[in-house]
């Protein structure tokens, strides 16, 4: 059986096996060569932030945490707001590359490529009664793009969906340092028609973990409206 | 002196059309909404003024969609998704998306007026001479673009097909014709832009690759890589395909489509290469394609013929770490009398065992591949002289020209090596006037048919050219 690479466009022999058969399990979207270019985070990672410590150098590790979580930790403003965050990939070139093409250029479809890894990690660390709160977008940015990323993630997992959060502020988070990061107070607010549910394990959706800034914001508010339990959960970090 | 011809729009009728610089923007191209850099009430008021029209991005096909941009209908090149703008189930075209996205709700926006052109007189400053075959063929371009038609130029390598195209441009010029050339590589882009500029210094040339800072400006004679024909929209009244044969397979069909869409209805379109497919040499044959050959090199002495050695079960051998009897003793020879070559190779997994088969023979000997990133480096010292033997895939058998070298092929009959690819490499021998001869050989486990015919057609050429009185007499 031939189909085309949903990222390179180049046709491709799919590995069959008695598994794919018997249990009709999905068969890959991508050729051998793109899949094997996806790093996934395995190995020893910071009990927190999920970072993971081959890829850093020693001295960027207290115990089981990284600096920057003991740094989190420390700040009587944040410490305790996010219960850990775990991602799937490693935030590489090629990562990079393509979710700039999937997230910038706009290639939607890309999506189907993150499905099989995102799932299966997501179950790794999180329970199944967990309530996703997908990380919002500005609406301006909204229209420019035409999706929300981190919500297309959320429906990769099959979970109810909480759009609990909107956005303040327009300026990109990306053009920040991360001292300017921590000084712009409040990026979110939980919208006016939503209610928590009391006692739920919340996990926020986002597409990259650079410093936990966004997602610690995000639960940030959160915890204010009641919520206990809130982590969070990312297609990559650097 | 440039002077601008009556335009069909008058700026009587329209006071703040002329000036618009919308309209300016817009001029012989088709853009994205998103791409306009001007306030969507301008853009608006423009279009209910009838200046500027709307088409859709992606149309509905009796079997699926249709890019209008890139001309995409293949169905594994489109996708949905819940799109935030028009709140549906919105189709996109994935094949052209590293552009910007083109999807249902998007719309291409053209202006309503045709592009305005610019008449120079004897643009063309250039003191070189034409060989006799140049100038048959270059009178043939010239009638062609006259008359808006359609011809291809057949010029072995080594013709020197590019000044055969200055007298053609330079009477579109006169004309008040825009000109593009287009090209699969950025690198010949590089190459060709400062020709063209220095042979039409009057004339403002640009240059459109990936990348390329030229983007946003107008010039009637343009040089640009498939991509960027892209955003042109009825902009050319001359087009002309350089190496029309090297265009991958795959861009193929997008080349076609943005080839009509760039070029005005009317438009002469020019083809140039020196290895045409089989079909298209069928075409000529048959009377069914107008062509003009140019069988001889500039410098008139005849295409130098390859020659077949059997060196049986090469690949057994390059596993073992050794190499053909007869492919060393060739090797052999050009290092000791000192005459560089090429050795082209089928594939990179072999590349790399072949070179490090012969570097204990001479630790100068270089290998060279599409994902080398010393690649400019390595064909650098190779020109200098400082690389003895070059060893190659199929990536130098075009436009790299050296004087004075000898080539092998090793596994002539791999399937990569089709004639137009052999003719190719064939022609990297006795380019200059200096050193007209050279050996070629093509080292094979088994004669196959693009072998035979590539040898065919150059045999085919060199005596088309004594017949015609191309060729130096001896």
């Amino acid at each position: 059986m031939s189909e085309y690479c949903l990222l390179c466009h180049r046709r491709y022999a799919q590995r069959m096996s008695w598994r794919h058969l018997l249990m009709l399990k999905q068969t890959d979207v991508l050729c051998h060569e793109c899949r094997c270019s996806f790093v996934l985070i395995a190995g020893d990672l910071c009990e927190c932030c999920g970072r993971p410590f081959d890829r850093v150098d020693e001295s960027y590790r207290q115990g089981e945490l990284c600096i920057d979580c003991v740094r989190w930790k420390h700040d009587s403003t944040w410490s305790g707001v996010l219960t850990k965050n775990r991602s799937v990939y490693v935030y590489d070139a090629f990562m990079k590359e393509v979710i700039a093409r999937w997230k910038f250029r706009g290639d939607y479809a890309l999506v189907e490529a993150f499905r099989t890894d995102m799932c299966r990690e997501f179950f790794r660390h999180f329970p199944r009664n967990s309530i996703l709160v997908p990380i919002p977008l500005s609406s301006a940015r909204l229209y420019e793009r035409g999706f929300n990323q981190a919500k297309a993630l959320a429906e990769l997992l099959g979970l109810p969906i909480l759009d609990a959060l909107e956005r303040f502020d327009s300026a990109k988070q990306s053009k920040k340092s991360r001292h300017e990061r921590l000084e712009t107070d409040r990026v979110f607010h939980l919208r006016s028609d939503v209610s928590l549910p009391a006692g739920a394990s919340f996990v926020l959706i986002d597409d990259i973990y650079t410093t936990g800034t966004t997602v610690h914001h995000a639960a940030k508010v959160l915890r204010h409206a009641g919520a206990v339990d809130i982590s969070s959960f990312t297609l990559a970090r650097s | 002196m440039p002077s601008n011809r009556t335009s069909v729009i008058s700026p009587q009728k329209h006071p703040h059309v002329s000036s618009s610089e919308l309209l300016a923007f817009l001029a012989g191209k088709r853009f994205l909404l998103d791409e306009l850099p001007f306030p969507p009430e301008l853009i608006q008021s423009h279009y209910e003024h009838g200046y500027l029209s709307y088409q859709e991005g992606i149309v509905r096909t009796e079997h699926g969609y249709q890019c209008m941009r890139c001309g995409n209908r293949q169905v594994h090149l489109f996708a949905s998704f819940m799109c935030a703008r028009c709140g549906k189930m919105c189709t996109y075209c994935r094949q052209c998306i590293a552009m910007g996205r083109v999807s249902e709700c998007t719309p291409l926006v053209i202006s309503a007026f045709p592009i305005e052109s610019t008449v120079y007189e004897q643009p063309l400053v250039w003191n070189g001479a034409l060989s006799k075959g140049q100038r048959q063929a270059a009178e043939a371009v010239t009638r062609a673009i006259e008359n808006n038609e359609e011809w291809l130029v057949w010029a072995v390598c080594g013709a020197g097909k590019t000044e055969v195209l200055f007298p053609g441009i330079n009477r579109a010029l006169e004309l008040g014709k825009r000109v593009c050339i287009a090209t699969p590589r950025t690198d010949v882009v590089l190459e060709l832009a400062p020709r063209l500029q220095q042979a039409f210094p009057s004339v403002p040339v640009i240059a459109l690759y990936g990348g390329s800072e030229d983007r946003s400006k107008q010039a009637p004679l343009v040089i640009a890589t498939t991509h960027q024909l892209l955003r042109f929209y009825r902009a050319f009244d001359t087009m002309i395909i350089d190496e029309v044969d090297a265009f991958p397979y795959s861009v193929e069909p997008m080349l076609q489509y943005a080839t009509e869409q760039a070029r005005r209805e009317t438009a002469s379109l020019i083809y140039l290469t020196a290895t045409p497919h089989q079909s298209w040499q069928q075409e000529i044959k048959r009377g069914r394609r107008k062509a003009i050959t140019i069988p001889a090199r500039y410098h008139g002495y005849p295409l130098p013929i390859p020659s077949f050695e059997w060196c049986g079960n090469w690949r057994k051998k390059v596993k073992r770490g050794t190499l053909p009897a007869n492919v060393y003793a060739w090797i052999r020879k050009r290092i000791q009398t000192g005459k560089q070559a090429f050795l082209f190779v089928p594939h990179i997994e072999l590349l790399q065992r072949v070179v490090s088969i012969l570097k204990p023979f001479d630790h100068r000997i270089e290998g060279v591949h599409a994902e080398d990133d010393e690649r400019k480096e390595k064909v650098r010292a190779f020109r200098k002289g400082e690389i003895p033997l070059l060893v190659t895939t199929t990536i130098l058998e075009r436009g790299v020209t050296v004087p004075n070298i000898d080539v092998a092929v090793l596994g002539a009959e791999d399937d990569i090596f089709t004639e137009g690819a052999l003719v190719q490499i064939a022609g990297r021998v006795g380019r200059s006037a200096h050193y007209p001869n050279g050996d070629i050989r093509f080292f094979h486990y088994g004669k196959t048919r693009a072998m035979v015919q590539a040898r065919r057609q150059i045999i085919r050429m060199n005596k088309e050219a004594t017949e015609r009185g191309l060729l130096k007499s001896p």
